[in-house]
């Protein structure tokens, strides 16, 4: 029994990571084409439109590799959490319907349109089709964090005597707390791990003087939208989420703060320290005193919970994972606004071009937006357990009662496999679109 | 509303399959009548460009089932754990096959991927045949030994095989002798649906033979289908009575026999996409049968001990079901408009579009 869960808690984890890695670009990547359309809208300026065009490029790829790894998603509710499936897919199951019929096509088909109609149609109906496609991809996420968010924090539902899960109230679904926050936090997320993508890019062409024009125009690009993203996802967004762990899941609070022992007055925030989970403590710690009663009740006073005020079995299994996570989203958070703001600073006084040793360091932290965005969603599902639906049903029982652990063994290890495959084609696939750079389309008129 | 969410489903469902199914079924021709190079590409784009697409009807499918019938997506997807894990490799792998094949023009590199389209095509065809069969023959629902269940009675698990191959053993497996001639049916019925999909779609070299193989193959195909329904009948003997009990249920196999028998004068139809309307009802016809003779039933129990899964005992909440009604229509009209603008947009032969790739 303990490693059935182990296995299925194992494959999820691995395969929800792999899938993530492409939504949280084109998510973001998809707004930023809206953006070059519409300056190419403006302007008329060539070099816009092929911008547009050549991250579609790299969108339709990740699109791909999204839907692909998507579908094994939709399927694991079933394969690996029937009982799951079976005592709360009358709730969630709306959520991820909705998903699954309006957003996908919607971004499937426009796509399609984007990239093989621009010459059927007139320039503001190719704008269109490429905003519905922004509109279908953030439909998707809004969807899927809903369904997250219910998990994390249960609405709207009943429980029947023979423990199924009805819905009483579909709207609750929407207006859920934990809802708003969570998507606002997730999209500035993926906006800051597109802009940094896009910004590399611009900096690769320019370190490798290749591409000159576009590399500026991407960079630039890439920084604006990095620097305002850098700091949404900070403030107000991911302070906003904190609030919300603090008051629903104090527990997963404390453990994600590192808090071990209640303090009477005002709540120390940790910087540095690894959870030493035989002594309950936190070694070679570095803190300052009472920021996090401020930065949580805005009262330097305040009383928090740490965790020697919850029982053994309702904290997260995972301390340390969870601990680590969220010091690493918000320590690579901090770096971004940092980088960014010099970026820009450096933009405004027009030398941002010609200083090499920000556009490495612009390109080098590119891959680290990733590890933010993931790591952030470790806090999330880490901070979460030992519940599947927060409060009410145990991890433990979600899993398929008649799959055994060597049945779940053997499929993770092929998802390995194969998923390693994949990542390797994609890389070489996106390398190669990148190496080509984007192409000035051949004057026709 | 659990008969409307079933309706609703199983068409989109079906679409998934008439869709997916030509493409499916391209693999197929392509894995083993190809043999120029240019016909290799054509046919490969007469799938590469739609898969994604056709996808979409199995991703709004899958996500309206475990809406509507929670609790047959959690007994059947567990239950059939490995043959669905399988699939899904399945799928990645021909997806990967599909776009890869002609980013580098080096013959090692189109070969790796032609096969990896073709043999997982062809691998898909057979599994979702199977899948169809395992529902019709039945599993044993929770997993009953000697008269006690296992598991809870709307749980099983079924192995591949088990080593006798035969659907009457106590513990029959995925893969018996039943259910791998309802696999080599579907793929007989993919293959045409491609090969006409490929005849209708392009103008590569082998169209003219594509025809005398569809009539070979729906040769094949009625001796299978007659044999596959004396067979069902003997392992179960109610198998056909509900086409007795509600006489107006036989429009299903009579459309799957009309296509069968329309299919035997593809020399002399004019017009390609008659035949590929002819395929299509095969499709339509085989599924929808194979639903009727169950209905209400939609996953049968082999044991007397817990009741079959029926619409009614799976379904989700009547609150929910409604409310999923009035959204659910929406995103259903628009899948419709959906499927036309894309029928639009890619109509006629591939090989005279400019498709921008
Ligand atoms: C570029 C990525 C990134 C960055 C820089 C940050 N986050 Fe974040 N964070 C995410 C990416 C992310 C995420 C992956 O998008 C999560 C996972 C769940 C969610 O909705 O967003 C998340 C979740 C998440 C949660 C957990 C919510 C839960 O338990 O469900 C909290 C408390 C924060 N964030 C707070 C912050 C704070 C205070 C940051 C300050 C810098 C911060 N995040 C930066
Ligand atoms: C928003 C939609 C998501 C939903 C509905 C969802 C749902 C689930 C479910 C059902 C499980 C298995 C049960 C469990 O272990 O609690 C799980 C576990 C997990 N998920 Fe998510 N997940 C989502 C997003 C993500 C993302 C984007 C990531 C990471 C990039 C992620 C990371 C994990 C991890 C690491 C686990 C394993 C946690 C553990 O078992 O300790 N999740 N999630
Ligand atoms: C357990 C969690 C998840 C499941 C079951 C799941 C399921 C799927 C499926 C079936 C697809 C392919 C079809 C489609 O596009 O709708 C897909 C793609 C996608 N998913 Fe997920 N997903 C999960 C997590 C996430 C998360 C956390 C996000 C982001 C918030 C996300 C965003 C997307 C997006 C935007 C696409 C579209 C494809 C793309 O743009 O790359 N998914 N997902």
């Amino acid at each position: 029994m303990e490693d059935m869960i182990f296995y299925d808690r194992l494959q999820f984890a691995f395969t929800i990571t792999f899938h993530y890695i492409f939504p949280q670009l084109t998510m973001g990547l998809s707004l930023i084409i809206v953006y070059f359309k519409w300056k190419f809208l403006r302007s008329q300026a060539e070099k816009y439109n092929d911008a547009a065009k050549f991250f579609m490029k790299i969108f339709a790829v990740n699109f791909t590799m999204g839907v692909i790894t998507g579908i094994p998603m939709e399927f694991q509710f079933g394969t690996n959490w029937a009982k799951f499936s079976e005592l709360t897919g009358g709730i969630i199951g709306q959520t991820l319907a909705m998903e699954g019929l309006f957003s996908f096509f919607l971004e499937s088909s426009f796509l399609a349109l984007f990239i093989f109609g621009e010459k059927l149609m007139s320039q503001r109906l190719h704008f269109l089709t490429a905003l519905l496609v922004f509109i279908g991809s953030w439909a998707s996420g809004y969807f899927i964090l809903a369904t997250n968010a219910w998990m994390q924090h249960p609405v709207g539902y009943e429980i029947l005597d023979n423990g199924k899960y009805v819905l009483t109230n579909f709207s609750e679904l929407f207006s859920n707390p934990w809802l708003l926050p969570a998507f606002l936090h997730n999209q500035m997320a993926s906006l800051v791990t597109s802009s940094f993508v896009v910004a590399s890019i611009g900096a690769f062409y320019l370190l490798g003087k290749s591409n000159i024009e576009y590399g500026k125009l991407f960079l630039k690009t890439g920084v604006i939208f990095g620097f305002i993203s850098s700091l949404l996802v900070a403030f107000p967004t991911g302070d906003w989420n904190a609030k919300n762990v603090a008051k629903y899941q104090p527990a997963s609070f404390a453990a994600m703060e590192g808090i071990f022992e209640t303090e009477h007055a005002g709540a120390e925030i940790i910087l540095i320290g690894q959870p030493n989970m035989l002594e309950k403590k936190l070694d070679n710690k570095i803190a300052v005193p009472n920021i996090l009663s401020f930065l949580t009740y805005q009262d330097w006073n305040r009383q928090i919970y740490g965790m020697d005020k919850f029982k053994e079995e309702e904290l997260p299994d995972n301390v340390p994972g969870l601990y680590y996570s969220y010091h690493i989203m918000v320590g690579l958070g901090t770096i971004f606004i940092g980088v960014m703001s010099l970026a820009i600073l450096f933009l405004w006084r027009k030398k941002l071009y010609e200083f090499n040793p920000l556009l490495w360091g612009i390109m080098l932290l590119a891959p680290f937006t990733y590890v933010a965005n993931i790591t952030g969603w470790y806090v999330a599902e880490l901070g979460r357990q030992p519940y599947l639906v927060y409060g009410l049903l145990k991890t433990s029982e979600g899993i398929s009662p008649t799959v055994s652990s060597g049945n779940t063994l053997f499929t993770l290890l092929g998802f390995i496999g194969l998923y390693f495959l994949l990542g390797v084609l994609f890389l070489i696939l996106v390398g190669k679109i990148i190496y080509k750079g984007p192409q000035p389309e051949p004057q026709t008129h | 509303m659990e008969i409307f969410w079933y309706s609703a489903i199983s068409v989109v469902l079906a679409m998934f399959f008439i869709l997916d199914g030509y493409d499916f079924g391209a693999g197929i021709i392509h894995l083993f009548f190809a043999k120029s190079e240019e016909d290799k590409v054509v046919i490969a784009k007469s799938a590469g460009l739609f898969w994604d697409s056709n996808e979409v009807w199995l991703v709004a499918g899958g996500g309206l089932l475990f809406m509507a019938f929670p609790t047959f997506y959690a007994s059947v997807f567990s239950g059939f754990y490995l043959p669905l894990i399988l699939v899904l490799w399945l799928i990645i792998f021909r997806a990967i096959g599909l776009e890869f094949r002609g980013h580098f023009n080096y013959q090692m590199w189109k070969d790796i991927w032609d096969t990896a389209f073709g043999v997982s095509s062809l691998l898909l065809a057979l599994f979702f045949g199977m899948a169809l069969g395992n529902v019709i023959r039945g599993v044993n629902l929770g997993g009953v030994k000697d008269g006690v269940s296992l598991y809870e009675g709307h749980y099983f698990f079924l192995p591949l095989w088990d080593s006798s191959f035969s659907p009457l053993s106590d513990t029959p497996g995925i893969i018996d002798w039943f259910t791998l001639i309802i696999g080599v049916i579907a793929v007989i019925v993919l293959a045409i649906h491609g090969a006409n999909w490929v005849i209708l779609k392009t103008n590569s070299s082998i169209n003219h033979r594509l025809k005398s193989i569809i009539f070979n193959l729906n040769i094949a195909l009625s001796v299978l289908t007659i044999f596959s329904l004396a067979v069902w009948q003997y392992i179960n003997p109610a198998a056909l009575d509900n086409f007795k009990d509600l006489p107006y249920l036989a429009i299903f196999p009579l459309l799957y026999f009309g296509g069968i028998i329309g299919l035997f004068f593809i020399k002399k139809i004019k017009k390609d996409i008659h035949a590929f309307y002819l395929s299509t009802l095969l499709i339509l016809g085989g599924i929808t049968s194979s639903l009727a003779s169950l209905f209400p039933v939609i996953l049968p129990s082999t044991n007397s001990v817990n009741e079959s899964l029926t619409i009614y005992n799976t379904a989700a909440s009547e609150y929910g079901l409604s409310v999923a009604f009035n959204w659910g229509i929406v995103g259903l009209i628009l899948l419709v408009i959906y499927f036309i603008v894309q029928k639009r947009l890619m109509a006629g032969k591939i090989d005279d579009m400019d498709y921008g790739h």
